[in-house]
């Protein structure tokens, strides 16, 4: 099961490394990991999108919780979250693709933010299937390159994630 | 008032009434090695390697109470002192480690005996920390105390840049420490541990299960209560020899991979199984999927949440400090009228007896040929069951945790987790310099104790009386059992030849050294080494090539699948 396990850590050097080590140390899966600075300097925010039976992410909110430096974990996806992901993609766009390029971006309602006489480049934010689904959506022989940021979470309502 | 960083490093110590430190010096603690030059009241003991060091701290933290404190180089001195560091994680053993690092500005340039040590260590501490800053210095060794200490213990280590030891600042060693994220729980649930007890009560056939927890907090004495009030059978773990007393008839001695058949079997056929400060680890339970066959209740008791339902789902989870939630228990039991039934626990305890009856630790001795099995009865006699046995890793490890019956906690010192060869002399190091009227015998193999052999000459620098029982087989006579059981009596790598004269070794480093090669003559050299009040003797063994140890488990297979004997085979 596809598990989203945010958590405020200490923003100390180091602190990155010991949860990215406690994964591969123990073999648990991450998909993608992000993290920066909260609001409060001292703190950072981190999402990891990882997969594993129940047992398994017991064992990883368990793990993360042992580490000295992380203040707060939560299983944002145990109940009602909202997640996000950026992805700009640089695309070929000359010829008739460049009109259809520009087509497709409305479509997904993502953004052209850069042009040159050759290439955009696309901002498109979203959960990870619209990311995916404009991906596919689009001829791979155009894709020139593409980067995501890793997916942000956060619960809805009331669920919060605060010291 | 105004001091160095490295005078910082020293006071600190002195606030924490740090006794003993273990270490070595190098370029990059020359300042604190100077700043300990000037003052008495922390004694430092020169060992002859690292590694020894750390594991000579965690001798002293396991015989104890106390947190054991090492300091090393940085470079080299940190990458020696990793197996000793990872051997006091793996067994949850309260150590801070002060290494020495490049100054500041070298750092990342590849410096002269530069190693990156928080990232070497970061997964075998429980936290660690570089300090960049003099004015971080008490504030952090503060934090590396109260974190080796309380919740689930383990080695802090404390990197401090050799600049950093020697810039000044105002010094105030602060007299708490609070951690936003790290407030380990200390009380036990009140409802978890009502469930439990009601559990305890209505169980038919009752099994309590044991860890180095209760050794670590100190708990011996609420358990034994506990166990008494309840009259249920009990092992102790590898960890927790001396959390129970071995000699009282509720004891069923060790479980596991080398465990008594009954412990085993008490453990599997159980209804209600209570552990404490226990982890269900592969070498106790055997094969989980064998273990989780019976149909059975399990309560665990333990500081660290990850610990409960890691390896086997538990049913009455209760994390707390295993003292209070076991005074929590007596109370709760005293406090009320109910009491098992001494009808069903007859019962189980008749089915135990019966397993008992087996008598698995029975070995043929012999007059002729030196068992190793003997010589630690004798050892046992000899010192009067109550001597500090540190022992090193292997065939002797076994036999002296099966065989020496230890009645009181914080009297068996081993590598129980990591499995580290070579701690048993550093052990002693450190567990005679702490307890300095007691008895300490050091338990090894001949090829363990050569894996730490040059703190024979720390010994005489600090005269440490203490006595060496080398079980020597000339064999790895541990990978020889697996070999000869599983390998097909391919015997790969695992005999010794061109081993030393030990006692002669022993001599060469100003100790006193025996070679016994009968029976009868065991008990007379024993006697005549702990007559030695002020000598370290190296008692050279020589037992049997082939003697293995029995009861045993196969590695992956379930806890009643047993060989009992050779005649199992």
């Amino acid at each position: 099961m596809r598990h989203v396990i945010s958590l405020l850590i200490e923003n100390e050097s180091g602190a990155l490394s010991r949860v990215s080590g406690l994964f591969s140390a123990r073999g648990y899966n991450i998909e993608s990991l992000t993290v920066a600075p909260t609001e409060d300097a001292s703190m950072s925010r981190m999402t990891i999108v990882t997969t594993g039976s129940d047992d398994i992410i017991e064992q990883i909110t368990k793990q993360l919780n042992k580490l000295v430096e992380v203040v707060k974990v939560v299983d944002i996806s145990e109940a009602a979250h909202i997640e996000r992901e950026l992805m700009l993609t640089k695309v070929r766009a000359t010829g008739k693709d460049r009109e259809e390029m520009k087509r497709m971006a409305e479509i997904f309602r993502a953004r052209i933010i850069d042009v040159t006489d050759t290439s955009y480049v696309i901002e498109l934010t979203g959960n990870q299937s619209k990311l995916d689904a404009f991906i596919s959506a689009i001829d791979p022989a155009l894709i020139l390159e593409s980067v995501r940021s890793g997916v942000c979470g956060i619960g809805r309502g009331d669920r919060i994630l605060k010291v | 008032m105004v001091l160095t960083g490295a005078e910082i490093v020293i006071r600190c110590l002195q606030e924490e009434k740090v006794d003993y430190v273990f270490g070595y010096p190098g370029g990059a603690v020359l300042y604190i090695y100077d700043a300990l030059f000037n003052q008495d009241k922390v004694r430092h003991v020169l060992v002859r390697h690292e590694q020894a060091a750390v594991h000579a701290a965690d001798g002293y933290a396991r015989s104890t109470e106390k947190v054991g404190v090492a300091l090393v180089t940085s470079g080299p001195g940190a990458t020696n002192a990793v197996t000793g560091i990872a051997t006091a994680y793996t067994d949850s053993i309260p150590v801070v480690i002060i290494s020495g690092q490049v100054p500041t500005a070298a750092i990342g340039q590849d410096a002269f005996q530069e190693v990156d040590t928080v990232g070497i260590t970061r997964p075998c501490v429980k936290h660690n920390f570089l300090v960049k800053d003099v004015r971080d210095i008490a504030s952090t060794i503060k934090k590396a105390f109260y974190l080796a200490k309380t919740g689930r213990p383990g080695p802090v280590l404390v990197d401090i840049p050799k600049d950093v030891s020697m810039h000044k600042c105002e010094f105030e060693y602060p007299k708490e420490i609070s951690m936003r994220s790290y407030n380990p729980v200390v009380k036990g649930h009140q409802g978890q541990i009502r469930k439990a007890v009601q559990l305890l009560l209505e169980a038919k056939r009752p099994m309590i299960y044991t860890g180095g927890g209760v050794v670590l907090a100190n708990a011996a004495e609420q358990l034994t209560k506990l166990t008494r009030l309840l009259g249920f059978p009990i092992t102790n773990t590898l960890m927790g020899l001396g959390g129970y007393p071995a000699s009282d008839r509720q004891y069923l001695g060790m479980p596991g991979m080398h465990g008594t058949y009954e412990a085993n079997m008490a453990m599997h056929y159980s209804d209600v199984l209570l552990a404490v400060g226990a982890r269900f680890d592969d070498r106790v339970i055997g094969n989980p999927d064998h273990f989780a066959e019976e149909p059975r209740k399990i309560i665990h008791v333990d500081i660290d949440p990850s610990s409960i339902s890691k390896r086997v789902r538990v049913d009455v989870p209760i994390v707390g400090d295993l003292k209070e939630v076991l005074e929590e228990m007596i109370r709760q039991l005293e406090a009320g009228a109910a009491r098992p039934n001494p009808d069903t626990l007859g019962a189980w305890w008749k089915q135990v007896e019966e397993w008992r009856s087996r008598e698995c630790m029975k070995y043929k001795n012999s007059d002729e040929i030196i068992k190793p099995q003997f010589v630690i009865q004798k050892l046992w006699e000899v010192t009067g069951g109550d001597a500090i046995v540190t022992s090193d890793v292997g065939q002797h490890q076994m036999w002296a945790s099966q065989y020496y019956r230890f009645d009181k906690p914080r009297r068996w010192l081993n590598s129980g987790g990591l499995g580290t060869m070579g701690v048993g002399l550093p052990y002693a190091m450190g567990a005679q310099l702490a307890n300095p009227d007691r008895q300490v015998a050091c338990v090894t193999g001949e090829a363990s104790i050569q894996m730490n052999i040059q703190e024979l000459s720390t010994c005489k620098q600090f005269r440490l009386p203490i006595k060496i029982c080398n079980l020597n087989n000339r064999y790895l006579g541990m990978v020889r059992q697996w070999q000869q059981l599983f390998h097909g009596e391919r015997y790969s790598e695992s005999y010794m030849d061109s081993l030393p004269d030990f006692a002669k070794l022993a001599e060469a480093y100003g100790h006193v050294g025996l070679r016994i090669e009968r029976p009868a003559d065991v008990e007379g050299a024993l006697r005549e080494a702990f007559a030695r009040k002020n000598d370290l003797v190296f008692l050279d063994f020589q037992i049997d090539q082939t003697e293995n140890v029995y009861p045993m488990v196969q590695g992956g297979k379930g806890l009643t699948e047993m060989i009992l004997s050779a005649e199992d085979l």
